[in-house]
């Protein structure tokens, strides 16, 4: 195969954009796509102070790492999560990354600060461990984001990532969920920090080429309580199709994003105020992250 | 040849195999799902291979 660009040898081959690349100008491709993303959704400017939620993966690393070469200045923020060696080697990897760049990184800690970790909070719940996490880290993430002063919370989410969501609220038609999923969320004056997703025009197979292409050291391991997670699955069936129909997961992702989104708009008009607990914004009276904590607490009490 | 699968990490032993499209027939594996990846640098699916080839098929889908 050669390069679309300059006919040199290719190294990666996009179907859905019909097209074959050598590592420079794949390089470039994924620049473009991420800056092209950027100004298309008005994400940030210069001026915004933007820190990115790090997870030691491929696409929160790969995202630092465009962003950082096409000139944003962006710390990075970890949570660890105390997923025993899973947690250690992604935060060691995150670390490294951020040294050998000069990148500033920041560190919470669940079971330090918040007082459980993740395999904790799903056995004392009725969530799976990938629901935990991922309350968790949706609501630390932007509680830290806000009270270090950062205007934008930059998230990894890849075009996979946003299409196997959608099909998954598709398929339960969660409305209010198809009325939140969008690659800018403002912010709100009751404590919401405005999020971002630059990869969403990224596939999950571009980001980790990126990586390795970069010379990037990310934790290539799945995580161990990841194990039959529904999304992978979808993702899974996802790429059956997009090997039938190149260009299917992005139709369909930007599809409902240009089309598709505004009749779940009125879903996502719910009244936020504060929890009574943390004083986070939520729904009801005691947010969904302080009612884990408390039921976590509970059956480390009972234990 | 020897092919690296992870998740659980794992070998197989590949013979008669020309391209790396044809390990993704031998294996059932879908290739949107993975990246090629021999001596440290990515291949594509018509890459041709040989018996004294390792070649790591890693996985790319990861939990959000």
């Amino acid at each position: 195969m050669k390069c679309r660009v300059c006919r040199g040898k290719a190294v990666i081959q996009v179907r859905r954009h019909n097209a074959n690349f050598c590592q420079e100008h794949f390089i470039d491709h994924i620049h473009r796509q991420v800056e092209r993303t950027i100004d298309d959704f008005k994400m940030f400017g210069p001026d915004h102070r933007l820190v990115l939620g790090v997870s030691g993966g491929k696409d929160s690393l790969a995202l630092w790492h465009i962003l950082t070469y096409v000139g944003y200045r962006v710390d990075g923020l970890y949570l660890q999560l105390g997923i025993g060696d899973y947690s250690s080697e992604s935060l060691t990897l995150s670390q490294q990354f951020a040294a050998e760049r000069g990148l500033k990184l920041e560190v919470v800690d669940l079971p330090s600060d918040f007082g459980f970790a993740v395999p904790e909070a799903a056995a004392a719940s009725r969530r799976t461990p990938c629901s935990a996490c991922g309350l968790s880290k949706r609501y630390v993430l932007n509680r830290e984001a806000e009270s270090r002063g950062y205007d934008v919370l930059v998230m990894g989410h890849n075009l996979d990532d946003e299409a196997a969501t959608l099909f998954s609220n598709v398929l339960g038609w969660n409305v209010e969920y198809l009325g939140r999923q969008r690659p800018v969320l403002p912010a709100t004056d009751g404590g919401l920090c405005r999020k971002v997703k630059p990869l969403i025009r990224v596939a999950e197979r571009e980001t980790a080429a990126y990586a390795v292409l970069n010379g990037i050291d990310y934790e290539v391991e799945e995580c161990p309580l990841a194990a039959g997670n529904t999304i992978n699955r979808y993702k899974e069936w996802l790429n059956r199709l997009e090997e039938q129909s190149p260009g299917i997961k992005a139709n369909f992702l930007f599809g409902f994003l240009e089309r598709g989104s505004v009749h779940f708009s009125d879903a996502e008009d719910v009244e936020l105020v504060s929890c009574s607990n943390c004083g986070q914004p939520t729904t009801g009276e005691l947010c969904a992250f302080c009612r884990l904590q408390a039921v976590t607490f509970s059956r480390k009490q009972d234990l | 040849m020897k092919v690296i699968l992870r998740n659980p990490r794992r070998q197989v032993e590949l013979e008669d195999v020309r391209r790396v499209a044809d390990v993704f027939r031998h294996l059932d594996l879908v290739p949107e799902s993975f990246l090629v990846i021999r001596n440290g640098e990515l291949v594509t699916s018509d890459e041709e291979v040989s018996d004294d080839d390792v070649l790591e098929m890693r996985p790319v889908i990861s939990g959000g």
